[in-house]
């Protein structure tokens, strides 16, 4: 399989398409987002979005989107961040997009692309973990088998986000028994599944959570896929995903970098506008400290983030660095919120002031998509070659 | 049918303007914008295209300015700009606004227009009075501060928003139009017309390209001469009246006012 190479992209470009995504969000502020608590699906700013080809940035030109690179794509979800905004409402269709293209054959990215970069289709669900089976993936239940030319599916996802929101699902299975290959992450595959019109075949359940991130639960009952549905090798699936999980580490890292950046300008400003006994509170050691060492957080996970980026770019491994890039970004962007919430006192509990919405949004990426004791780990054992621990 | 719209770089509303001292010009130093007022322009222009009532063919954004303008350039072509044209000189630097409307009307009459549209004002000058200095270059009606614009009879008739309410103009074409920013909601660029905004042609045009006589423009060809600049005073520290009684606050209020003849 090909792996397409996206449009090289420069630094001015890289601004100015800072510049475009920040002044569609600006048309969503936070009333916006507040008004969709706690669990409406912000479908008016992903039409937008989508729309205005956003969302489409990693689709290659020839089937209808912009070509761009992992670099820009980082870019658009970190400015969704920083305006006050949600991109955990759309990431996936991003995330995803790199098992489709490196994966999926000519003739599957000529059926979904142009429908998928022209808004015509949603790609923003992603089922790989299920109730007993976390971050150990290979250990997933969900199957697959040959059924003819096509399959047949039974199994269970859970933490599917934007289920209901998304027309397709990249779906993770095992094709051949645990028992009966020679390592566990052999025997997974892929697949591209339509989910529309499914009936009993798939039961979507919305799960409540803390933060307005549509998550769900996903019963697959004996769902019937055509042969076409499996991208790239069957039984290769869990490596077909690996490759999408660097880029994944890369945008959450930028999201989490956007979500800092924006904790910090919001406490640094009302650090200088509120006054207390009779000078701003930002004069105040304890309360200027904690956002300054943010501030340098923030930073610093940037670095890493371009560092992953341009090795990924450059098609060199980056396991390490995205998932490191990941792990300070979030360590970062939950120092920042602490920060900020502390800064605003009881307002920063206020729904109003977007803080508390913004730091409940942001100690996700704390456990998702990779839970970040389970960076350590990697670091540990797969970085520094430490005894393992699982 | 064409139409062009006059496009400016400006300092980015966030920037604090001030003069440099040591050339009596403002500092347009720092982060530079389109100039927001324009994007009503464009817009405009994009919603005569897309209307159908005129057959618009082509619609050009045209800048005067330095190098870096060249990204106000970028950003019109995203917003729709069919291509551009940018008039930069050495020569031009430091042009008074009647130096500058007599330069952008000479890169105008080689396109022949049969728009012009602008933005009432420009965020940093905010002299307001571009258009009609091009118009008169042009021999063009002029309208000013308009926030509507429908095609009547082959012609615009257009409200523009005076003192005391709004006055309706009929006016043939060509015509040179400043819309204001009530006009309409300037649509954001889709990343695919951002991306392909330099893939859109760009013509670089000097003064004597667009056959500007070099005597009246820049500096010297300028009428205007910058004396000094001063900072306005600062403010004095206002009254705060703590309503502590509102009656007793009302009165306070009613005191203060009639003391400086306000009521």
């Amino acid at each position: 399989m090909t792996t397409p190479s996206p449009a090289t992209i420069d630094a001015e470009q890289l601004e100015e398409i800072r510049d475009g995504i920040r002044q569609l969000c600006a048309r969503y502020d936070g009333t916006y987002w507040q008004q969709l608590e706690p669990e409406t699906y912000p479908a008016e700013f992903v039409d937008a979005l989508t729309e205005a080809g956003w969302l489409a940035a990693l689709i290659p030109e020839q089937y209808g989107g912009s070509g761009l690179p992992l670099s820009a794509a980082s870019v658009i979800l970190e400015e969704i961040a920083r305006s006050g905004g949600n991109p955990g409402a759309c990431h996936a269709q991003m995330y995803v997009m790199g098992t489709l293209l490196r994966h999926g054959s000519e003739a599957q990215k000529e059926r979904w692309l142009p429908e998928i970069a022209a808004g015509r289709l949603r790609l923003q669900a992603f089922g790989v973990t299920e109730p007993d089976a976390g971050s150990d993936t290979t250990r997933i239940r969900t199957t697959a088998r040959r059924d003819g030319d096509g399959w047949v599916v039974d199994g269970q996802k859970i933490w599917t986000s934007r289920a209901e929101h998304s027309d397709l699902m990249v779906l993770l299975a095992r094709t051949t028994p645990i028992g009966e290959v020679s390592k566990r992450g052999e025997g997974l595959s892929v697949f591209l599944v339509d989910m529309r019109d499914r009936g009993d075949e798939l039961e979507i359940r919305p799960i409540k959570t803390m933060m307005n991130h549509s998550t769900t639960e996903v019963f697959i009952n004996g769902l019937r896929l055509p042969g076409d549905a499996l991208i790239g090798e069957a039984g290769k699936g869990f490596r077909h995903i690996l490759d999408g999980m660097n880029a994944e580490r890369c945008l959450i890292a930028a999201e989490c970098i956007g979500d800092g950046r924006w904790f910090v300008e919001r406490a640094s400003r009302y650090a200088g506008e509120r006054e207390v006994f009779g000078r701003p509170i930002g004069a105040n050691q304890g309360i200027q400290f904690p956002i300054a060492r943010a501030h340098m957080a923030i930073e610093a996970a940037d670095l890493m983030r371009w560092k992953a980026i341009g090795l990924y770019e450059a098609g060199r491994p980056c396991g390490a660095e995205a998932n490191m890039a990941k792990y300070l970004a979030a360590e970062a962007s939950w120092m920042a919120a602490n920060a900020c919430v502390d800064t605003h006192g009881g307002l920063g509990f206020a729904a109003e002031y977007d803080v508390e919405r913004k730091f409940r949004e942001t100690r996700l990426y704390q456990v998702a998509p990779i839970s970040n004791n389970m960076i350590l780990a990697f670091v540990g054992q797969n970085v520094l070659k430490m005894p393992r621990s699982y | 049918m064409k139409i062009c719209v006059l496009v400016k770089e400006v300092p980015d509303a966030a920037v604090e303007k001030r003069i440099d001292p040591s050339t009596g010009r403002m500092d347009r130093s720092g982060e530079k914008n389109l100039n927001p007022y324009d994007t009503h322009a464009i817009e405009a222009a994009m919603q005569l295209k897309e209307g159908g009532a005129l057959q618009v063919d082509e619609i050009v954004a045209v800048t005067m300015g330095p190098e870096s303008a060249v990204r106000a350039l970028h950003k019109a072509v995203s917003l729709g700009a069919d291509r551009s044209i940018h008039l930069t000189d050495a020569a031009l630097a430091g042009s008074d606004v009647a130096a500058t409307g007599y330069a952008l009307a000479k890169a105008l009459e080689k396109e022949q227009p049969d728009v012009v549209l602008l933005g009432q004002q420009s965020d940093d000058g905010e002299c307001y009075t571009i258009g009609a200095v091009v118009a008169e270059h042009l021999k063009a009606p002029s309208l000013t501060q308009v926030i509507k614009l429908d095609v009547v009879d082959g012609g615009l008739r257009c409200e523009r928003q005076a003192e005391y309410g709004y006055d309706t103009v009929q006016v043939s074409l060509p015509a040179v139009i400043s819309v204001g920013d009530a006009i309409n909601e300037p649509r954001y660029p889709s990343l695919k017309a951002i991306m392909g905004a330099k893939k859109k042609p760009l013509e670089t045009a000097s003064a004597a390209d667009a056959g500007i006589d070099a005597s009246l423009v820049g500096g010297d060809g300028s009428r205007v001469q910058c004396g000094e600049f001063k900072a306005p005073p600062a403010k004095a520290a206002g009254t705060i009246i703590e309503d502590e009684d509102t009656d007793a606050t009302v009165e306070q209020i009613v005191a203060w006012l009639d003391e400086r003849k306000l009521i």
